[in-house]
């Protein structure tokens, strides 16, 4: 399927995004020339040392334009925001589109684990969510991915001919058969797409 | 676009949220146990897992057996609580307590000491083991409480595997430790027997945040990762507590992602180490 072609009804709301090895790199890549009028939210899992991760909202809001944060327990989903899961707890999306963490055991050996978080988003979000899994070196996702699908919502990977650890991408290619798959260039261009067919409903 | 795996509809998922609160509902009826304001996203994956491991076709088959069977429903009980805990978690939140409250706790002659949800008792025994070493255990009382039966008896006991030692001695040292950890337990066969001396001065008791008031006044309060597992509401009637049980100025140490922010109570709390989590009741 063409990014040309997605007509979505419902008109995505939110967009989860999971990473793995090489994903910190991937992720700026797709987000650093998003418009500065983008207004989805994004919320995003990068498997990282509890160190690194405790610096990625700092990291990514040196780059980019939307407002960055570290999602914490019972804070609203807010529009033009990326929020990150902070290290060593789970972050789940409840139905009232507020965040919730929890410690409960390491899912794919990742806590927080892409597939909690996105499972979690496919029930808030239903049809209206899209989620996409980037580049990494494990299996963390490929469920997630496969719950978003079967709620209707949008499921997008990356190519992993480009992509730097191509394990966690062809995991889910394999369980799920996504909807796209593209470059890290085409899912900023869907992302785009996707925003402003939310701004115009 | 392929249909793999099979879409399930709203309607589905309507109906698997309305099951669960069904069993949850049921599970207040026939025990008391009240699960009702907890945290959804959370509890489902606890309740799914639960439903795969006991090994019920349907979470209303697991409803039906658990309101028949209370041995059953003490094995759920157990998915439904979580018994993460690990000695001295997050040291720099035990550092902080030992160099910013302890010296404030000294001016009191005697200390009541609350650890909210306490589970299988590592919390209680390392702050036992900080207070001992600051010379404040023999004047504090420390009420451990939790809603699960099976953690407070292991609590209660003392002893914790072997292969965690090496973690909690790591978390003991970058704590601020005194000693050598080794001092506080004794090895045999595969478990770490925790010196019973340290809880001399512990009352382990049922309480829930859910449906019981307060029991005591109280000049410290740890309640920490036991919040993320509640909603707003529950959230705010646990907080509700705690401001109550504090005496004048009093402590109240949370989990390291845990806040006060979104709640009712935020303004009744004021931050003596915010990135630690350490609140203290704000003055009238």
């Amino acid at each position: 399927m063409q990014v040309q072609q997605i007509v979505k009804s419902p008109p995505v709301e939110a967009v989860v995004i999971g990473a793995s090895a090489g994903g910190v790199h991937a992720l700026l890549a797709v987000l650093s020339k998003l418009p500065t009028n983008f207004l989805l939210p994004i919320i995003a899992v990068i498997h990282l040392p509890k160190e690194r991760s405790s610096r990625l909202a700092e990291v990514f809001q040196q780059r980019l334009a939307m407002s960055v944060q570290e999602a914490a327990d019972k804070q609203a989903i807010a529009p033009a925001t990326l929020y990150f899961a902070g290290s060593g707890y789970h972050l789940s999306i409840e139905l009232d589109r507020t965040f919730s963490l929890s410690c409960e055991d390491p899912v794919n050996y990742s806590r927080p684990s892409i597939d909690v978080l996105m499972a979690s988003a496919a029930d808030a979000y239903g049809a209206s969510l899209a989620g996409v899994l980037l580049t990494g070196a494990n299996v963390d996702g490929a469920a997630g991915l496969a719950r978003i699908k079967q709620r209707g919502g949008m499921t997008v990977v990356q190519d992993p001919a480009e992509a730097q650890v191509a394990t966690m991408p062809e995991a889910a290619i394999r369980k799920m058969k996504p909807n796209l798959v593209l470059t890290l260039d085409g899912i900023r261009q869907l992302l785009v797409e996707l925003d402003q067919n939310h701004a115009h409903t | 676009m392929s249909a793999n795996p099979a879409p399930t509809s709203a309607a589905d998922d309507d109906q698997l949220h309305a099951d669960l609160a069904l069993l949850i509902n049921a599970i207040y009826r026939q025990y008391s146990y009240d699960f009702r304001d907890y945290a959804g996203a959370s509890q489902k994956r606890r309740v799914l897992h639960a439903l795969a491991q006991l090994q019920y076709p349907t979470i209303a088959a697991l409803q039906e057996a658990v309101v028949r069977e209370p041995e059953l429903f003490m094995r759920l009980l157990q998915y439904l609580t979580i018994p993460v805990s690990e000695m001295f978690r997050d040291p720099s939140f035990f550092l902080a307590l030992r160099q910013q409250v302890v010296p404030l706790l000294r001016t009191y002659p005697s200390l009541k000491i609350w650890i909210a949800g306490c589970s299988t008792g590592e919390e209680v025994y390392s702050l036992a083991i900080l207070l001992k070493e600051e010379g404040l255990l023999d004047r504090s009382m420390v009420y451990a409480t939790d809603i699960n039966p099976r953690s407070l008896s292991k609590a209660r006991q003392g002893i914790f595997p072997v292969a965690s030692i090496q973690g909690h001695t790591a978390n003991y040292q970058a704590a601020g430790g005194r000693q050598a950890f080794s001092d506080y337990y004794t090895a045999a066969y595969d478990g770490a027997i925790f010196d019973k001396s340290l809880r001399n001065n512990v009352t382990f008791a049922d309480h829930s945040l859910a449906t019981d008031s307060v029991f005591s006044e109280t000049q410290l309060i740890l309640c920490r990762n036991v919040l993320i597992y509640f909603n707003k509401k529950l959230q705010d009637r646990a907080l509700g507590l705690f401001h109550e049980s504090l005496s004048h100025r009093g402590f109240l140490g949370l989990g390291s992602k845990e806040s006060i922010d979104f709640s009712v109570y935020t303004a009744h709390f004021e931050a003596l180490d915010k990135p630690e989590r350490i609140f203290r009741k704000a003055g009238a």
